[in-house]
C-alpha cells in the first residue's frame, strides 16, 4: 500500500516539475526521432540517412505536408475534406494547360501557352474557385462536408480525366519543374566562389539563419511571457528543448547542403508551416475556427459569423490542393490522370497523427507536419528495408490506429 | 371501496452535497387523477424518478407499496413490467420512425422472430382509436404537432397495459385545444379505471381536472388536497409552493436608477418548428440604466425564447417587433449585430451553449470581444492573458491560472467564466439567463454581487430566473410571463412570491393583455 502511494507521490512530483511542458505534442515529435534513429540502424548502410535519402524524404511529403496543413484547419472546425485528391490532380491538369500547350483537339487552340509564373497564379485561382464551390454546400446550404467532398472527389476527378483527355501533359517548363524537383543554388555556385566544394554553401546559409530566427522567435515568446508574468517552461528545459531543436534542424541542413542542397519545396512548406502557425494561433480567423470545433453552439452565440468562417475554410484548403497538385506535377514533370490517387487519406492521418481531434476544437499545423513527417519516414524506411507494400499497408494502418489510441487514453487519463 | 394502489412512505434521496427529498410520503388511490405542485427544482422529477426505477432501489431510504407488494426495482423496464409508465416532458419518440413503430419500440409484435407489420399495424390503430387521433399509423411522427405526438406517447404506455400512468408537465408544449384533449382523455381513462399522477405549473388545469393534489417543497411534502367538489383554493396551493424563508442569502441593495436603456416593443416570436406556435406573444418590456430587472417565468413559458431572439435572432421564426438601446432602434438580425448594438445574453446552459469546454480560460473570456485584442491583424495573448487574470481576481474566478480548461472549473467558476465573456464586451444591457442555475449557494452569492455591482457601474440588467426568491432577492422591478405573455409587472415595494406566482401561472383566456 505504501509503495503505491510513493509511485503516485512521484508522480505527481514529476507532475509538478513538468508543469507548462506540452507532453502530448513533444511524444509524437519524439516519436518521430525515434523513428529517424530506428531506420537509421535497420537499413541496409545507413541509408535513410544518407544526404540524398534526406533530400528524397522532403520532395516526396511535400505536397501531402502541404494537403495536411489545410486538412487540420478543416478537420479543427469539425469538417473533413475527402476531395484534395482529386483536386490537387485536377488542378495539375490545369497547371499543365496553362503553362504546356493548349491542347489543340479540345478546342484549347487558342490558349498560348502561359508563363511558368502565370500558371501557377491561375491555377492556384481555379483551386480557390473549387473551395468555393465546396465551400458554398457545406456553409451555406448545410450539406455535411463529407458528404460535399465525397461527391467533389468523383466530381473532380472526373474533370481532370476530361481536362487531360485521357493523355499526359507535359513535360512542364524548367521553373516550373523547381517548384516540385529544384534546389536553390544547385550549382553551389556560392561554395565554389567561397571554396567550399563538399558543401552548398546556400544550403548552409540558409539553415544557420532559419536556426537564428527560431532561436529568436523561442526567446522573444518567453520574453513576452514573463513581462505578462505567465507561467513559462522551466528554464532548464527551455534551452534544453532548444538545444535540441537548433541541432536538429542544423544536421538536416547540413545533410541537405552534402546533397544538392536546399529542395525549393522545403523552402515553399516551411513559409506555408510558419504562415498558417500564425494564422492557426494569432488571427481571429484561427480563434473562430477553434472555436467554432470547439463549441458550434457557443461559437453562435459569441457573435462569430460561422458560415463565412467555414466557407474560406473550404477556399483556403482548394487553394492548398491547388499547391498541392502544383507541386505533384513538377515533381512528375507531367500533369497525369492518376496524380493524387488516395492523397486525401495520407492527408487525415497525418492531421490524426499529429494529434487532432475527430470531434473537431483540437489541433495544430506543426502537429500535423510532424504527424505527416512520421508516415513519410515510415514509408521511405519500410522501401529501403524492401518492406513490400502489403506490409508497409498494414502497418501504415496500425500507426494511425494506435496513435489515436494513445490520444483518447491519454486524455481519459487527465480527466 | 377506495383502494391505495400506490403508497410511498418516508422516502428520502441523497445527491451528493444535495438533500432532494426528505422523507417524502405520498398515497395514491386506485383510479383517481394525483396532481402534483411544487417550483422547480422542488423534488417533483426526483421523486418520480425513485418511483419509475430510473433511481432504482437501494439508492434511495423508504418503501414503495405497489398493489399491496412492495417495489424492488432495478431499471425502468420493472416498472413499465408492473404498469407504471411514466411519460416525460420532453418526448421519448424517434422522429423519424412511424407512429406504430414507435409505439411497439422494444416491445414488437413478432411471429416466428420477425416482426409482423400487418398485426402492428392492426393494433397501433386500435390504439390511436382510443387516444382519440386520427392518424395512419405509418406517419413518420416527426410529421405530426407535439399534441398529437403526446398522443402517441400515451398510446405507447396504453400498450404496456399501464396501471398507473405519470406525466411529467404534460401540457407544457401544447396549445390550448391540444391541452384540452388531452385532460379529457385522461379524464375518460379515470372513468374507465386507470390511476394518473401528473406534475404541472398550470393551476388551472390541476383545479379541472385532480382529486388530490400533493405540494413538494424543498424535497418536502408540504400537504395533500383534497380537490373534489371544494372550490380550487388557488393562494393555498401558491403559498404551500413558494412560502419558504427569505433570509440573508442576498447581498444589500441600494438601486440608483438612470434613464431607459433598453426597451423591445410588441415582441412576438414563432416556435422554428411549428410556426403556427406563438412562443412569445407581443411583449414589451423596458430597463433602465442601473436597474436590475426580472423576468420570471417557469420553464416554457417563453423566457429564454424572449431573450435569445432579441439576441440576434439566435431562436425562433417569424420574429416581428422593435428593439430599442439607448432610444435608438437596434439591429437584431444576427448575434454579431445585436452585440454592436450593446446587447449581451449569456446562456442558461452554459456547456451547451456557452463555453467552449475544451479550451482555457483566456480565450473563452475574449471570445466574442477578440478584436479588442487585435494589433497590426494579430490575437495578442499577452493581453489576453492579463485581461483574463483581472477577471480572474475581480469575479474570483478559482482556477490555478488563466490557461486553465474551462471544463475543469466547477459550475459557478464556469459561470463566472461566463459572466467575464460577456462583460468585457461592455454591454449597455445584460441578459443573463438563469446565471445561479446548477451552481452552490456560496457561489451564487458571489455571482449576486457581481450583478449588483454590474448595477451599480450603470449597466442595465435583465435576469432570467426560476427560483422566485432569487428574483425578489437581486431585482429592482420584476416582469411575470406566462405562455409567452407578459402577464404583470411588479415594483419592488409590492414584491410578494404569492403575487408572482398567480401572474406566472396565469392562463392565456384570464389575460387580455
Amino acid at each position: 500500500m505504501s509503495k503505491l502511494k510513493d509511485t503516485f507521490g512521484s508522480e505527481g512530483k514529476l507532475r509538478q516539475r513538468l508543469d507548462g511542458v506540452d507532453l502530448r505534442q513533444n511524444a509524437i515529435f519524439i516519436a518521430l526521432v525515434a523513428l529517424v534513429a530506428f531506420f537509421s540502424i535497420t537499413t541496409p548502410n545507413h541509408a535513410s540517412i544518407t544526404p540524398d535519402n534526406w533530400s528524397n524524404l522532403v520532395v516526396q511529403n511535400g505536397y501531402i505536408l502541404v494537403l495536411a496543413i489545410g486538412m487540420v484547419m478543416i478537420i479543427i472546425a469539425g469538417h473533413i475534406d475527402l476531395s484534395v485528391g482529386s483536386v490537387a490532380c485536377f488542378i495539375g491538369a490545369v497547371a499543365g494547360i496553362l503553362a504546356v500547350r493548349p491542347l489543340e483537339q479540345s478546342g484549347w487552340g487558342w490558349l498560348p501557352a502561359l508563363p511558368w509564373w502565370a500558371a501557377i497564379l491561375g491555377a492556384v485561382l481555379v483551386g480557390g474557385l473549387v473551395g468555393m464551390w465546396q465551400g458554398f454546400w457545406v456553409a451555406y446550404i448545410g450539406i455535411p462536408a463529407f458528404i460535399v467532398t465525397l461527391a467533389g472527389m468523383l466530381l473532380f476527378r472526373g474533370l481532370a480525366l476530361m481536362t487531360l483527355q485521357n493523355t499526359n501533359i507535359g513535360p512542364f517548363p524548367d521553373n516550373y519543374r523547381a517548384i516540385g524537383n529544384g534546389f536553390v543554388d544547385k550549382e553551389n555556385t556560392l561554395g565554389t566562389s567561397l571554396g567550399i566544394e563538399n558543401y552548398n554553401a546556400t544550403a548552409l546559409v540558409i539553415t544557420a539563419v532559419g536556426i537564428l530566427a527560431l532561436l529568436l522567435q523561442s526567446f522573444a515568446t518567453r520574453r513576452g511571457r514573463i513581462k505578462y508574468r505567465q507561467a513559462v517552461e522551466p528554464r532548464t528545459w527551455f534551452f534544453v528543448k532548444n538545444a535540441i531543436l537548433a541541432v536538429m534542424v542544423g544536421y538536416v541542413g547540413v545533410q541537405l547542403s552534402r546533397a544538392n542542397g536546399i529542395p525549393w519545396t522545403l523552402v515553399l512548406l516551411t513559409f506555408l508551416i510558419v504562415v498558417y502557425t500564425v494564422i492557426m494561433k494569432k488571427t481571429t480567423f484561427g480563434r473562430h475556427i477553434y472555436a467554432i470545433g470547439g463549441n458550434l453552439h457557443a461559437a453562435v452565440l459569441s457573435g462569430i459569423n460561422v458560415r463565412r468562417v467555414n466557407f474560406w475554410l473550404f477556399v483556403n484548403m482548394g487553394g492548398l490542393a491547388a499547391l498541392s497538385g502544383i507541386l505533384i506535377s513538377a515533381r512528375m514533370n507531367s500533369a497525369v490522370p492518376k496524380a493524387g490517387d488516395g492523397f486525401e487519406l495520407d492527408a487525415i492521418s497525418s492531421v490524426f497523427i499529429g494529434g487532432a481531434a475527430v470531434q473537431g476544437g483540437v489541433g495544430t499545423v506543426t502537429g500535423s507536419i510532424v504527424g505527416g513527417m512520421i508516415q513519410g519516414v515510415l514509408g521511405n524506411g519500410m522501401n529501403l528495408n524492401s518492406v513490400g507494400s502489403d506490409f508497409q499497408m498494414t502497418i501504415k494502418g496500425l500507426v494511425l490506429l494506435l496513435a489515436v489510441a494513445f490520444d483518447v487514453w491519454s486524455k481519459r487519463r487527465t480527466k | 371501496m377506495t383502494e391505495n394502489i400506490l403508497e410511498m412512505r418516508s422516502i428520502t434521496k441523497t445527491f451528493p452535497g444535495v438533500k432532494a427529498l426528505v422523507d417524502v410520503s405520498l398515497t395514491v388511490e386506485r383510479g383517481e387523477i394525483h396532481a402534483i405542485c411544487g417550483e422547480n427544482g422542488a423534488g417533483k422529477s426526483t421523486l418520480m424518478k425513485v418511483l419509475s426505477g430510473i433511481y432504482p432501489h437501494g439508492t434511495y431510504d423508504g418503501e414503495i407499496i405497489f398493489e399491496g407488494q412492495e417495489l424492488n426495482l432495478k431499471n425502468i423496464r420493472d416498472s413499465e413490467h408492473l404498469g407504471i409508465v411514466i411519460i416525460h416532458q420532453e418526448l421519448a419518440l424517434s422522429p423519424h420512425l412511424s407512429i406504430a413503430e414507435n409505439i411497439f419500440l422494444n416491445n414488437e409484435i413478432k411471429s416466428k422472430g420477425l416482426i409482423d407489420w400487418n398485426k402492428t399495424n392492426l393494433e397501433a390503430q386500435k390504439l390511436l382509436a382510443k387516444v382519440g387521433l386520427s392518424e395512419d399509423p405509418n406517419t413518420p411522427v416527426n410529421r405530426i404537432g407535439v399534441g398529437k405526438q403526446q398522443l402517441v406517447e400515451i398510446a405507447k404506455a396504453v400498450s404496456k397495459k399501464v396501471k398507473l400512468l405519470i406525466l411529467d408537465e404534460p401540457t407544457a408544449a401544447l396549445n390550448d385545444a391540444d391541452s384540452e384533449h388531452l385532460l379529457d382523455l385522461l379524464r375518460q381513462f379515470k372513468s374507465q379505471g386507470m390511476t394518473c399522477i401528473i406534475i404541472s405549473h398550470k393551476l388551472n388545469e390541476i383545479a379541472a381536472i385532480a382529486d388530490k393534489t400533493t405540494i413538494i417543497r424543498d424535497g418536502h411534502v408540504i400537504e395533500t388536497l383534497q380537490m373534489q367538489g371544494v372550490a380550487l383554493d388557488q393562494e393555498r396551493i401558491i403559498k404551500g409552493m413558494v412560502g419558504r424563508e427569505m433570509n440573508n442569502r442576498y447581498p444589500a441593495r441600494d438601486p440608483k436608477v438612470g434613464a431607459e436603456v433598453f426597451r423591445i416593443e410588441d415582441w412576438t416570436v414563432h416556435h422554428p418548428d411549428d410556426i403556427s406556435r406563438v412562443v412569445v406573444d407581443r411583449a414589451n418590456l423596458h430597463v433602465n440604466a442601473g436597474e436590475i430587472v426580472g423576468l420570471a417565468g417557469i420553464m416554457g413559458a417563453g423566457r429564454t425564447e424572449l431573450a435569445r431572439s432579441v439576441f440576434g435572432h439566435s431562436w425562433g421564426a417569424k420574429i416581428s417587433g422593435n428593439v430599442f438601446v439607448n432610444g435608438k432602434p437596434a439591429n437584431v438580425k444576427n448575434v454579431r449585430s445585436a452585440i454592436d448594438s450593446g446587447i449581451a445574453y449569456s446562456t442558461e446552459d452554459r456547456k451547451r451553449f456557452g463555453l467552449n469546454l475544451i479550451d482555457d480560460i483566456k480565450r473563452n473570456i475574449s471570445l466574442a470581444s477578440l478584436e479588442k485584442f487585435v494589433k497590426r491583424g494579430l490575437v495578442n495573448d499577452n493581453e489576453e492573458y492579463k485581461v483574463a487574470s483581472e477577471y480572474r481576481d475581480s469575479m474570483n474566478i478559482k482556477a490555478p491560472s488563466p490557461n486553465s480548461i474551462v471544463g475543469k472549473l466547477s459550475g459557478g467558476n464556469q459561470q463566472k467564466v461566463v459572466l467575464s465573456q460577456w462583460i468585457n464586451v461592455n454591454p449597455e444591457i445584460l441578459i443573463l439567463d438563469e446565471p445561479t442555475r446548477g451552481i452552490d449557494v456560496g457561489a451564487k452569492y458571489e455571482i449576486y454581487t457581481i450583478i449588483q455591482r454590474l448595477a451599480s457601474e450603470g449597466k442595465a440588467v435583465l435576469v432570467i430566473s426560476s427560483e422566485l426568491p432569487e428574483l425578489i432577492g437581486i431585482c429592482d422591478r420584476i416582469y411575470a410571463i406566462a405562455e409567452g405573455v407578459i402577464t404583470g409587472e411588479v415594483a419592488r415595494k409590492d414584491f410578494s412570491p404569492e403575487l408572482l406566482m398567480q401572474y406566472m401561472t396565469k392562463a392565456k383566456e384570464d389575460s387580455n393583455v
